[in-house]
């Protein structure tokens, strides 16, 4: 899977303002509102999943990398967003270190595969450290958008 | 340090219906990481550090997958045991409780 497949290109940001978890899973998924991903009627219901599963464990994977997800019944497909937090977000990651780059996912609750798909996606591309490095100090979505594209091109999908 | 290096292994397979995601991953390494020796975790094609939830979940390995878990340092036989039951009680996730 790449990242094309699932990140909604209009709801990237590059600069979030919030300085706490539920504060940028508030500002993500406003901005897949806000493209046209998710329906209006649902942000609070998303929100509030997302929370949920924080709960029961942070997504905070390491390298200042968060993966914040819910499956939600209002989605047909797999549904994404990237966002860069500058000064980095306190996400209780099992490395303790801030987050600055997050990937917040919805996915229908009936496929478990492509989910796995995306956070392996996810996760082998930031192994590669100049990747990782790269997205944070982006300077614009396009940025960010092209970042995304050029590892697209690049992956060979395992 | 002079102390022996064991190098125990032994098969597990994902029997959570969701997969090898990341909840899993996370308790996965966070016990990993209470010991001392290398674990790695293996499939077909990989050999990823079990002690970075990062490195497993490029596995994207969904249920019924079959891994081999390998341990090599001076506590390597009470992580494997440690690693193994994680993944017997399949990470105590009976009920599906991710998302709503």
């Amino acid at each position: 899977m790449k990242f094309s497949d699932f990140v909604a290109t209009d709801a990237i940001r590059s600069h979030v303002d919030a300085g706490t978890k539920e504060g940028v899973i508030r500002e993500m998924t406003q901005s897949l509102v806000n493209a046209g991903s998710i329906a209006a009627a649902d942000y609070e219901s998303i929100v509030k999943a997302i929370m949920k599963r924080e709960d029961l464990g942070s997504t905070g994977i390491g390298r200042g990398v968060a993966v914040p997800h819910t499956k939600h019944p209002s989605v047909s497909r797999l549904v994404g967003t990237v966002a860069v937090s500058h000064s980095g977000v306190d996400f209780e990651s099992l490395d303790g270190e801030p987050v600055q780059l997050f990937f917040l996912l919805v996915s229908p609750p009936d496929r478990p595969g492509d989910h796995l798909r995306a956070l392996e996606n996810i996760s082998r591309q930031l192994r590669d450290e100049t990747f990782c490095r790269q997205l944070k100090s982006a300077k614009g979505p396009v940025d960010i958008q092209h970042l995304l594209e050029e590892a697209d091109s690049h992956g060979v999908a395992s | 340090m002079g102390s022996q290096e064991d190098m125990v292994s032994r098969e597990v397979v994902v029997g959570m219906p969701q997969g090898l995601h990341a909840r899993p991953a996370d308790q996965l390494a966070r016990e990993a990481r209470k010991w001392q020796s290398r674990i790695e975790l293996l499939n077909d094609t990989q050999r990823v550090d079990g002690k970075s939830i990062l490195e497993v979940l490029t596995l994207a390995a969904e249920a019924g997958t079959r891994l081999i878990v390998e341990a090599t340092g001076p506590d390597a036989h009470e992580a494997l045991e440690a690693i193994g039951v994680l993944f017997d009680r399949n990470f105590n996730e009976q009920e599906n409780t991710e998302g709503r």
